[in-house]
This record gives C-alpha cells, sequence and structure tokens, in this order.
C-alpha cells in the first residue's frame, strides 16, 4: 500500500481553481518528484497535502487514513512535515531554537539535533546565531533540518533550489540522498529538472493544474518532458 | 527642596512597576497574536472585584485572594481566546478591535450591575501604609516597592518562559509567521489561549495590586488600559523590559506633573506618551529583544 494517496485532489483560492483531479502516489520510502513550470499548480499539491489549502477528506490519504483537509498541526503529528518555498526561517529563533521547533510535535525516530548537525555541520558552527543571518543556501539547510527535526513519514519539500547557486544545489540534493536513505519518503518540488530526475524514483510533471506526464525517470525522453513541461 | 523631587521621581519609578504589570499582558497579547485587547483594563478591574467577593466572603488576606483569583482570570482568558476571539482570526485587525471595545463595556456593565457604582479598596491590612526611611528624609512605601519587586519578578518569569521553554519558542515563532508555524505542528488556536491566559493571570495581579493600591469602580478600566497602553508605545512595542522602563517613564512624568501642580499628574504623563510618538514612534526600547 501507498504511503499517500492523493485521488481526484481539486484545490481552489477562492474561485479560481488551482488543480483539476490530480492524482499521483508515492510508496513508503520513494523518493518522489513534481516538476513543471510556474503556476503549473506544483505547491499548491504539496500545500493541500501538508494541510494549508482545504481538500476533501477522501482526496489525501496516508497510510490508507483520509487526512485531506486536516489542520496542518494535526498532520506534522502524523508525521507530514512541508519544508516551505522560501525556506521561512523564524528571524527571532536561533539556528538551534529554529531545529528546536520543529520538534515542537514531533514523533520519535531516526533524526535529533546531534544528526540534524552531522548533516549539515554549518548549523552546528552557527547554532547560537539568528536563523535569518545565514546565507540563503545555509537558511534551506536550516528549513530542511527544521522539518527533519519532526521525524517525518513524508516529507515534502518545496522549491528548494530556487535562488540558489548550483554547487549549493548539489550540496541539497546530497543531503537528500542521505535522507532518502533513512527511509523517509520524500515529495520533491522542484524546477532543477537534471537533480531531481537523478533522485527520484519516479516524476510527475505538472500542466495547468493537471498532471501532463508521469513515470520513472528513465522513461522520460526530452522530447516527451518538454511536450509536457510546456504543451508543444 | 531637593529630596523632595528625589522623593517624587522615586514614587514615579516605583509607581512605573504597577503600569509595567498592567502593560506587559497587552504587550504579550500584541507580539503573539498582532490583537489590542481593549478590554484589558475592565479585564484587571473584574479581577479586582473577583478579590474583594474573595475577601469578604471567605475572609481571605487580598494576597491570597490573588491565588484564587489569577488561575480563574487565566482560565478565563483561554476560554475568551477560544470560544470568542479564535473566531477573528485572519480577518483583519478591525473585528478584534470591535469584539473586545464590545467585551468592555459589557464588563463594566456588568459589574455597574453586580457591584453598583460605589468605589471599594482591598485591604492588606497596613503595608499599603507602611514605610522604610531611606537617608533620614526619604520615606519609601513598602507596597510601592512590593509592587515592583513583582512586576520584575513577573517579567523575569516571562522571560524564562520565553526564552527557554518549548512553549515560549513556539510563541515567538507564530509571532514571527504563523502559517509556518502550523507547518511546524504548532496548533495556533491552542497556543493563543494559552497567551491569553498568560496575559489574563498577570492583569490579575496587576488588577489587585491596584485595588490595595487605590480605590476603583466598576469605571476604573479604560484609565488602566490607556496607562497601559502609553506605557507600551513609550518602551517600545513588543520589547518585556521596554513595558518596565516605559511604565517608570510614565510613572515620573505623572508624579512630577503632579508635583508642580496637583491637576497636571495624568496630563503630563500624556505629554510624554505624545512626545515619545512624535519623535520617537518606535519607542525607546524597539531593538530590544522581541517579546514573542
Amino acid at each position: 500500500m501507498s504511503l499517500l494517496e492523493v485521488r481526484g485532489l481539486s484545490a481552489f483560492y477562492g474561485t479560481f481553481q488551482a488543480l483539476f483531479d490530480v492524482s499521483l502516489e508515492a510508496a513508503e520510502g520513494e523518493t518522489v518528484a513534481i516538476i513543471g513550470a510556474n503556476g503549473a499548480g506544483k505547491s499548491t499539491c504539496l500545500r493541500a497535502i501538508a494541510g494549508v489549502l482545504a481538500v476533501p477528506a477522501a482526496a489525501v490519504r496516508l497510510a490508507g487514513e483520509a487526512v485531506g483537509g486536516r489542520p496542518a498541526h494535526d498532520l506534522v503529528a502524523r508525521g507530514v512535515v512541508m519544508v516551505p518555498e522560501g525556506r521561512r526561517i523564524f528571524p527571532s529563533l536561533s539556528v538551534e531554537e529554529n531545529l528546536e521547533v520543529g520538534a515542537y510535535r514531533g514523533r520519535p525516530g531516526p533524526w535529533s539535533l546531534p544528526r540534524v548537525y552531522d548533516l549539515f555541520p554549518v548549523l552546528a558552527e552557527r547554532r547560537r546565531q539568528p536563523g535569518t543571518n545565514l546565507s540563503g543556501g545555509e537558511q534551506q539547510m536550516l528549513a530542511i533540518g527544521r522539518g527533519l527535526m519532526a521525524n517525518p513519514r513524508l516529507l515534502l519539500l518545496d522549491e528548494i533550489s530556487l535562488g540558489l547557486a548550483p554547487v549549493v544545489v548539489r550540496g541539497l540534493y546530497r543531503a537528500l540522498r542521505t535522507i532518502a536513505g533513512e527511509g523517509t519518503t520524500t515529495l520533491v518540488v522542484d524546477q532543477d529538472v537534471s537533480q531531481v530526475m537523478a533522485l527520484a524514483r519516479r516524476v510527475y510533471c505538472f500542466r495547468k493544474g493537471s498532471v501532463s506526464l508521469e513515470g520513472p525517470p528513465a522513461e522520460l525522453t526530452r522530447d516527451r518532458l518538454s511536450a509536457a513541461y510546456f504543451g508543444v | 527642596m531637593t529630596v523632595g523631587w528625589v522623593d517624587t521621581v522615586v514614587q514615579g519609578l516605583l509607581l512605573g512597576g504597577l503600569y509595567a504589570l498592567f502593560a506587559t499582558g497587552l504587550s504579550l497579547i500584541f507580539g503573539v497574536m498582532r490583537i489590542v485587547n481593549l478590554a484589558h483594563g475592565d479585564l484587571s478591574i473584574l479581577a479586582a472585584f473577583l478579590a474583594v467577593v474573595a475577601v469578604e466572603s471567605l475572609g481571605l488576606h487580598p494576597f491570597a485572594a490573588l491565588l484564587l483569583v489569577a488561575p480563574l482570570m487565566a482560565g478565563l482568558g483561554y476560554g475568551l481566546q477560544r470560544l470568542v476571539l479564535n473566531r477573528l482570526l485572519g480577518r483583519g485587525i478591525l473585528p478584534p478591535i470591535l469584539v473586545t471595545f464590545g467585551l468592555s463595556i459589557i464588563i463594566q456593565n456588568v459589574l455597574l450591575e453586580v457591584f453598583s457604582a460605589d468605589s471599594r479598596r482591598l485591604n492588606p491590612g497596613g503595608i499599603e501604609t507602611a514605610s522604610v526611611a531611606i537617608g533620614g528624609q526619604l520615606a519609601v512605601g513598602w507596597f510601592p516597592l512590593l509592587t515592583l519587586a513583582v512586576a520584575v519578578l513577573v517579567l523575569l518569569g516571562l522571560q524564562g518562559l520565553i526564552g527557554r521553554l518549548a512553549v515560549g519558542r513556539a510563541l515567538r515563532a507564530t509571532s514571527d509567521d504563523q502559517e509556518t508555524a502550523e507547518l511546524m505542528g504548532i496548533d495556533n488556536r491552542r497556543l493563543y489561549g494559552l497567551a491569553m491566559a498568560l496575559s489574563l493571570g498577570i492583569v490579575a495581579v496587576a488588577g489587585v495590586f491596584l485595588g490595595i493600591r487605590t480605590t476603583f469602580t466598576f469605571a476604573s478600566g479604560p484609565d488602566r488600559l490607556l496607562f497601559a497602553f502609553e506605557a507600551v508605545i513609550i518602551g517600545g512595542l513588543g520589547s518585556l523590559w521596554g513595558t518596565l522602563v516605559g511604565g517608570a517613564v510614565l510613572g515620573v512624568a505623572q508624579t512630577v506633573g503632579a508635583k508642580l501642580s496637583p491637576g497636571w499628574g495624568i496630563l503630563t504623563g500624556h505629554l510624554v506618551f505624545l512626545a515619545v510618538l512624535l519623535f520617537r514612534p518606535q519607542g525607546l526600547f524597539a531593538k530590544a529583544r522581541r517579546i514573542a
């Protein structure tokens, strides 16, 4: 059985429909990616799974249980944790306090402060500084570490390479491989298609709020991808 | 002459302790929820009347009554937040202002109905008039000293809670970014309930100390709100120790004004408040650590 199962998900911002009948799934321990152009509905889909958007209960199932529309804090306690787009580090909290907030409603599991500092040593060096003093790449590490502190079953990562230098992005993807190695099911949204294709077992391409293509990276040729991506 | 002025300033500083007690709860709620609780002063007077009831019906000392009233007010705060104020979240700044303004009117009228328009006072049995002589000519009241000490203890306790405990980190995180705090597993609605409980627990202390220091009626609340608001603005919005400094500045302004001419005390306080708004609108301690 899939850990995450999204079936016929539609989502709205007011009267504007952002997702049309989206279905996707992620098996336990699997790394799955969503790619697509700006405005394709990738982030909306993550936000719906994470409980930020109101959606019907049956549209999102976690280990078989209908959890759609539950509040975000409740989903964290069930193991669904999102690392939001733009890092969203808490400016009044130090690096270490940001990590500790991640464990507020967390479950027991492999991740702890020492393990996160092992994964991102730069955070340990700067643990006492305000979180927003870090560089963009370090803030992204902090945002991922903060999410890990909750010991998620399902980690949702939104636009993690946005605005970061390629060398920094490569470092982040190395960390994601370590995280996947711990058996954490991961759903990654990113525009860096080459990194995503190398990491994910399966890829969904979104276009105009619907899934336009899905499959393992090896089967997604350049032509099929650009057709799904741009609709040409 | 000089001793007289020193005495005036010392009295003002000590009065600042009481204002800080009123201001802390107001500042906490604003810091966490961006809500100005216009019923804050009336809730403190409600606490003072509850203390009167405890003293008269149970024969308790006012300080012992506080041990009953503070948890009661904290519980009231939790309920008020969960049942009423949480319903207004995400609808802009106007609904909480209107609802707490309405609550202020309701509390005043209920107090008038139940306790009449008579002025009341809490009698702690002598400490309110006892004083200690300092340097021969200067006498400082024990009770104002105690008030200031309690204000400092409350601020220290709050600083420890906000700075070190998990719930304090959650309060600061929610104050920074409500949506991301939810994504980290923080139930904002419950947290807001706890913050309001804390705020009204502290305002109960303020109300009882006010009731010992001076007489009060059902209509004393709005003045308390105004002084608390002025102390918060003078000190700097969201600064924990700024509320103590703001309270002290307001207290000194009032006692100095009253010494210049008996009718000028409150006015001088307002003028200092206006001067701060004009020349340093961010307050004296705007860059200090944010409260939440």
